[in-house]
């Protein structure tokens, strides 16, 4: 079932099926084109359900992984095309969301928790620790232990 | 009129949970043990009116009875039998009635198998289920009534989702639920020990084998999930970290965390209030994933706000579960006595840290997957987490994890020895290191985390393998006492073994995958050739069929290797007739555990067509590691300690995995 929404959702959003990277969109320099295939794989089909550009065929997405390579092709670096994208369609069609304010918590997160958890267990061991040495017997108890440990 | 006893059923089902999540509770309370035992018939008896519900539901599908709504939406009559008896199950309402019947089971079968319980633990327990059970009948009633008629009725239903017509419909969604909802029975044995303010190592005893039987079915749903995904939708992918598969995942992940934690509360009577805390999270992330899921909330906000009753209905009975079971774990978690004392290098101490890490991924899917929800509900503003940030951080979070697995098994009890250990993991991570050298020379070079990627699955096996060679003293005594010691090992260490082993096999499917697929794409046309790794594919040609409710388009394929055929492949496009739908069937061939996969695109203007192949290394790998995992947790469940005074229970769960 929980692959259902996923296949329906795929369906919907692109009418035929055949994917992604057409042979007529594929750069003659393979040194190009392996970045772009790179460069599109963090780029999101922004008609689909969760896909990056690289693996949908809808039609959005071939003109986004179009424009990929023709910045490419001009000279640009990796950033300066993801960041011609970001400035064109949001910074929704980043899959790997950019480190800021308002991602603090989302990156953050792994490490905030592991830290609390370290710090947690190191209390927890240091209290159980504290509580091993028993407290000492009474005059009474003391007096019992003799007896019984009397030969 | 049948149908109509299906919907009466269901409502019977409803007043025969309110009894058993009223009266055994009041028994508890009194005393009184005759109420108490009105638990366990109630569970029956509820099992019993939501299986007829669900059989005359099916009866519908079956006999193609469009004036059921629900049939008439998903149902065809021209379907071939088994899917118009998955369809049942292929759609929001009959999905739902499969959650339900299969929580009422997990019931049923704790009413049937516990008998040696304590009887009020018992009762508390089987209240519990009977609370979820009530909420979620009245989902069905209320929201999503599978029975709803039509009049008058069509001559003609609209079909199943063409991409749900597969065998992967009639396993994954059984599988995953049994998973899932299983948890719900570690759920209610936290909260009944919440209630009774005490807990103690036969808890344990009791929780452990549901915690096993409910994660080898989820194992199972989630592999099986996966390949699916991986043959039907055509591109090869095997994993989106979608957020329904996030949805599944969190359980997993939390469930692998409560499978470790519970082992060391059964065995030291440590760990106690952390694993009931973990036996509430793991469910609650089911119930989180059946919510986002089943409401809509994740294809759009939108969506969401447009029909909110169903998913506010989910909320609901999220908040109320959810919140009262942490309530009553913050009133009452200090009742509780912490129990035995262990140093950090310790057995205890490794299933800790085993637990750190896994809780910590599971919060990093969890807000990876909901981040983007809430950034838009408070800010408006719309940003994506996708696979890139999945892959780095549960990637990063792993690493260590896999790393330190095989220390587990070899470090005592109470106080471990480190030195000791590293010294008999020096074979495996040897061997490991060996591997990754002849991998990284035989790719010539590369990345080098490819490599030592693979190294690591190897230093998993081997470690693995390790803890039963030297408990059985393989090498040390003659092989004949080896294989008695080893036959005489029990059986959780097996299960142990094998667990990892399996998690070795799938980081190397997926590493492998990962670092050496190859993708090539081509326009061909009849006669063209084109090389693909060792193997070269001929275009022979198209020819068009017809199924029972779709036409094809078929091409075939003849693989060769060293110019002499070796294997032939066809792959299609069809159209489902009754939806107008087109789906991609891709072919598929199996050498070794290496597969590939060719898919059909666009057809060209001059007569030529445009097609996908892909070169998938070891990719088997990664779904036959689940399987051994599985395995793994099948041979820990008949571990004789889960036998012992509890004859039936540990084989209950067995049993049910060879019927379904």
């Amino acid at each position: 079932m929980i692959r259902l929404l996923l296949a329906l959702l795929l369906l919907l959003a692109s009418a035929m099926p055949g994917l992604a990277v057409n042979p007529d969109e594929v750069l003659a320099d393979p040194a190009l084109e392996t970045r772009a295939r790179a460069i599109s794989a963090q780029l999101r089909c922004m008609v689909c359900q969760n896909q990056s550009i690289d693996d949908s065929n809808a039609e959005l997405a071939k003109d986004l992984r179009v424009l990929v390579r023709e910045r490419l092709k001009s000279g640009d670096t990796d950033e300066a095309v993801i960041s011609y994208v970001v400035s064109r369609y949001g910074e929704f069609v980043l899959l790997n969301p950019r480190f800021e304010a308002r991602t603090l918590v989302l990156w953050g997160m792994p490490a905030i928790l592991l830290v609390i958890g370290v710090i947690t267990l190191v209390l927890a061991a240091r209290r159980r620790g504290a509580r091993v040495p028993a407290a000492p017997l009474s005059d009474e108890e003391q007096e019992r232990l003799d007896r019984l440990l009397r030969p | 009129m049948i149908i109509e006893l299906g919907h009466y059923a269901l409502v019977l089902a409803l007043a025969t949970a309110i009894i058993q999540g009223l009266l055994p509770v009041v028994g508890v309370r009194r005393g009184d043990p005759a109420l108490m035992a009105l638990a366990a018939n109630a569970a029956l008896v509820c099992f019993l009116l939501v299986a007829f519900s669900f059989a005359v539901l099916t009866f519908a599908y079956v006999t193609s009875d469009f004036s059921v709504k629900n049939v008439w939406e998903n149902s065809h009559s021209l379907k071939p039998l088994i899917y118009k008896v998955t369809g049942v199950w292929g759609n929001h309402e009959g999905s739902m009635l499969l959650w339900l019947l299969i929580l009422v089971f997990f019931s049923a079968m704790v009413a049937l198998f516990g008998r040696n319980l304590p009887e009020t633990l018992k009762a508390n327990v089987l209240a519990v289920q009977a609370w979820i059970a009530t909420a979620f009948t009245l989902f069905v009633l209320l929201t999503s009534n599978p029975f709803a008629r039509l009049v008058p009725a069509p001559g003609e239903g609209r079909d199943l989702n063409p991409v749900l017509q597969d065998i992967g419909l009639a396993i994954h969604p059984p599988l995953l639920y049994l998973g899932y909802v299983g948890f719900s029975v570690c759920f209610s044995f936290a909260v009944a020990a919440l209630i009774e303010g005490r807990i103690d190592a036969a808890w344990a005893r009791w929780v452990r084998p549901w915690t096993l039987a409910a994660w080898t079915f989820l194992t199972a749903g989630i592999a099986m999930g996966s390949y699916w995904a991986y043959y039907e939708l055509g591109w090869g992918g095997w994993w989106f970290w979608d957020p329904v598969e996030n949805a599944s995942f969190m359980p997993w992940l939390a469930g692998t965390a409560l499978l470790h934690s519970a082992l060391v509360m059964e065995k030291r009577e440590a760990l106690k209030i952390w694993t009931v805390l973990l036996a509430i999270t793991t469910f609650s992330l089911s119930l989180l994933g059946t919510f986002l899921v089943r409401s809509g909330v994740l294809t759009s906000v939108h969506a969401f706000a447009t029909d909110p009753t169903r998913g506010v209905f989910i909320l609901a009975i999220l908040v109320v579960f959810i919140g009262g079971a942490f309530s009553l774990f913050a009133f009452r978690a200090s009742h509780l006595k912490a129990g035995g004392i262990f140093a950090p290098i310790s057995r205890e101490g490794a299933l800790v840290l085993n637990n750190l890490i896994l809780t910590t991924a599971t919060a990093t899917v969890l807000t990876g997957t909901l981040y983007p929800l809430v950034l838009e509900a408070l800010t408006g503003d719309k940003i994506s987490v996708g696979a890139p940030f999945f892959n780095m951080t549960f990637g990063l979070l792993m690493l260590p994890l896999v790393a330190v697995v095989p220390f587990g098994p070899l470090l005592a009890w109470k106080r471990g020895d480190l030195a000791g250990a590293a010294q008999r993991l020096f074979t495996a991570a040897a061997v490991g290191l060996l591997a990754a050298a002849a991998c990284y020379y035989a790719v010539n070079g590369g990345p080098v985390l490819a490599p030592l990627g693979l190294g690591l699955g190897v230093y998993l096996i081997i470690g693995a393998l390790t803890d039963l060679v030297l408990r059985s003293g393989l090498g040390k005594v003659k092989a004949g006492v080896a294989w008695k010691r080893f036959s005489g090992l029990p059986r959780s260490s097996i299960g142990t073994a094998l667990a990892h082993i399996g998690l070795g096999i799938t980081l190397i499917g997926i590493v492998a995958v990962t670092a050496f697929e190859t993708e090539t794409v081509v326009e061909m046309k009849p006669g063209a050739v084109v090389d693909v790794g060792r193997y070269s594919l001929r275009f022979d040609g198209m020819r068009e069929g017809r199924g029972p409710n779709y036409t094809e388009n078929a091409g075939h394929f003849t693989i060769s290797r060293g110019g002499v055929a070796v294997s032939e492949v066809w792959s299609s496009k069809r159209l489902y007739s009754a939806r107008r739908m087109p789906t991609t069937e891709a072919g598929i061939r199996t050498f070794g555990v290496s597969q590939l996969y060719v898919s059909l695109g666009d057809d060209m203007a001059d007569g030529g067509i445009v097609v996908r192949i892909w070169w998938k290394p070891l990719i088997l790998c990664i779904w036959g590691g689940a399987l051994v995992m599985m395995a793994g947790g099948i041979v820990s469940l008949t571990d004789r300690r889960l036998r012992v005074g509890a004859p039936a229970r540990a084989r209950r769960p067995l049993a049910v995995g060879a019927a379904e």
